[in-house]
């Protein structure tokens, strides 16, 4: 008997390793620049035009932190981002869900091309939207306004939330509802029941992916406000006429409650992507 | 406990323009065990759904115990059902799950566990009350679905296809038990299958359906005996039924099958002169080495532990027979069959209706 052949084995032991080093080139390219805008965020502003730049935490000083955090109209915004952020997620799981369920579980004629047509709110530029929507909002007394920002936002993010919560209520097997129905409940019920956990990881997920749309959006809140900015929006605004400091710290700003943010949520996620991949 | 009466249901897919249910009117008497069987797209399922209420009719009643339900939503109709898929609620323990429909009928407490832990007992599933499905055997989950339906003492209970998705042996073991919880429980039960064998086993009468209507209703063993046409005759039976073009000589007492005679049964008496398909179950064939009415080449042999399944050529026509496990016989041997004249069915040539006397 001769030795078998073992260049297959040396061949896919070579791929599982390659694999591995394509996964870590792919997270240290998300990683590497988060690390570095919090390392600069959290140091001192001596040791930020220091040459050569540590890479290394050695500096550790709130000073460039509160020095952004105390800067005008910092904490407001921050606030308003938050405001604007949850209730944009709120309104748009509003709509959205119902609307998306509907989809998902009901023939009617036209239902390709309205799925096409939902998607076209994204295919207006902002600014196209956003001059009119001024305008209106001036008349209406909205402008500069965090519900104007809202409102906005919403109608941004609805086309994604319907789409994918639809995806979600689609995996729902039909006959679970069903035996929910045979067993009592009424159609709400039966979606209350027993519809709705089995979709909500999947609805976090939309959840998460809105309120970052809304927390990272610059143009229209811009565009909408003046004195009641997001954060994103004013930080744009004072970007150009600040020190080095001020932008990592803002940048700093800007990644972190969305991080926090997806982390929360996390939870839902892993038990998606756990229930799916067994 | 009740009976279902259906009278004239019709009903038509949105979109398609043949009826999935046609014109069907079905007696089920309290407590009875009726089976429904055909082939995929004969329109059981469908009559089952709008049992359950979960499809609506275009026409025709629908009433449990002499209640008209033809369009109430599910939840009021007072059923229990047992899906295909099991449909157990993934997000629920399997004490939550069984206790599903005594829960939302606000039962209380107490005799929500009594019952629970009754049917957990029955079905065997004490030892995983407390787990999700997803921690559970296909076989188990289908026993959570089963409990889930048998706590609720429902008027009726359906059963769409329960014991598909089991592997062969499971599903075996399972059709027994099966019977078994019906039986002590005497629920009127409608049992929707494709399996021939499920349906002979479990019902008390079988209605079998073919393009949404029912072609045969009756004992299980009548329908096996004598089919009313030869669908049913071919559906029935594994192997099914071997159908022979024959003809009835005029005096009605022997068939003539090409250059052979063979004895005819006592249908044929009013059938003098006629061309008509014979039909005979391959078990009800005789086959012999040395005599018969017939004569024939074999062309497979495929033993099958109790039984040797030999399939011959008569004439140019392909025939299947069984014969006893000790028979031995191999390919391009010449044997000897005759049918006994009592196991005999005539159909007509044309229509393939069962001619009687």
């Amino acid at each position: 008997m001769t030795a078998p052949d073992r260049a297959p084995l040396r061949r896919h032991r070579r791929n599982r390793v390659l694999l591995q080093v394509a996964c870590v080139a792919v997270t240290a390219f998300m990683a590497v620049p988060l690390y570095l805008i919090t390392l600069a965020a959290v140091s001192s502003r001596a040791s930020l035009n220091a040459f050569p730049l540590s890479f290394l935490p050695t500096n550790l000083s709130l000073e460039t932190l509160t020095a952004f955090l105390s800067s005008t109209g910092v904490v407001p915004s921050f606030g308003n981002s938050l405001i604007v952020g949850l209730w944009t997620l709120v309104l748009s799981l509003l709509i959205g869900v119902p609307a998306a369920y509907g989809l998902a579980r009901t023939a009617f004629a036209g239902k390709e091309p309205y799925q096409l047509f939902l998607l076209f709110t994204r295919a207006l530029p902002i600014v196209v939207l956003s001059v009119p929507l001024a305008q209106l909002f001036l008349t209406t007394g909205l402008y500069d306004t965090t519900y104007a920002v809202i409102l906005l936002h919403t109608a941004l993010s609805l086309p994604t939330t319907i789409l994918i919560c639809a995806s979600v209520f689609l995996a729902v097997p039909v006959d679970v509802e069903e035996a929910a129905r045979v067993f009592g409940c009424t159609p709400a019920q039966a979606f209350r029941q027993v519809v709705a956990p089995m979709a909500l990881p999947g609805i976090a997920a939309a959840a998460i992916f809105t309120f970052v749309q809304s927390w990272n959006e610059v143009l229209a809140a811009s565009i909408l406000t003046l004195n009641r900015r997001t954060l994103p929006a004013q930080v744009l605004s004072s970007l150009g006429d600040s020190p080095l400091a001020y932008r990592f710290a803002g940048g700093f700003a800007l990644v972190l409650p969305a991080l926090l943010f997806i982390a929360l949520m996390r939870r839902y996620l892993t038990n998606m992507w756990g229930s799916t991949i067994r | 406990m009740s009976d279902v009466v259906i009278e004239h249901l019709v009903k038509t897919y949105p979109g398609g323009t043949e009826r999935a249910t046609d014109d069907i009117s079905l007696e089920i008497a309290d407590g009875e065990f009726m089976v429904l069987l055909g082939p995929s797209g004969c329109g059981k399922t469908t009559l089952l759904r709008m049992i359950a209420g979960l499809e609506l009719p275009d026409d025709g009643s629908i009433a449990i115990g002499g209640r008209d339900v033809t369009y109430q939503p599910a939840h009021k109709r007072g059923l229990s059902m047992v899906f295909q898929s099991y449909a157990v609620f993934p997000h629920r323990s399997v004490r939550d799950n069984i206790a599903f429909g005594l829960v939302m009928a606000k039962k209380d407490r107490a005799e929500v566990d009594r019952k629970v832990e009754w049917a957990a007992d029955l079905l065997q599933l004490g030892r995983y009350l407390d787990r999700k499905p997803a921690q559970l055997s296909g076989g188990q989950r289908q026993r959570v679905a089963v409990a889930r339906a048998i706590v609720m003492d429902a008027d009726v209970l359906l059963m769409d296809e329960p014991l598909s998705n089991l592997d062969a042996l499971l599903r075996l073991e399972f059709r027994t038990e099966l019977k078994k919880i019906v039986q002590d429980l005497g629920t009127t039960t409608i049992y929707v299958t494709h399996d021939q064998g499920e349906a002979l086993s479990l019902g008390d009468r079988v209605a079998v359906m073919r393009a949404g209507r029912i072609v045969q209703l009756g004992d299980p063993i009548d329908v096996y005996d004598s089919p009313a046409d030869r669908f049913v005759g071919g559906f029935l039976g594994s192997p099914p039924m071997n159908f022979l073009a024959a003809k009835v000589d005029p005096d009605g007492a022997r068939l003539h099958i090409g250059d052979d005679v063979v004895p005819a049964p006592p249908a044929a008496r009013s059938h003098g002169g006629r061309d008509v398909l014979l039909g005979v179950r391959p078990e009800n064939v005789e086959v012999s080495t040395e005599r018969g009415d017939l004569t024939a080449h074999v062309e497979v042999v495929e033993p099958t532990g109790s039984a040797v399944l030999l399939t011959v050529d008569v004439g140019d026509e392909a025939l299947k027979a069984s014969a006893p496990a000790t028979f031995r016989a191999r390919p391009g041997d010449v044997v000897h069959l005759s049918f006994p004249a009592a196991a005999l069915r005539l159909y007509d040539a044309e229509t393939h209706a069962a001619l009687t006397a």
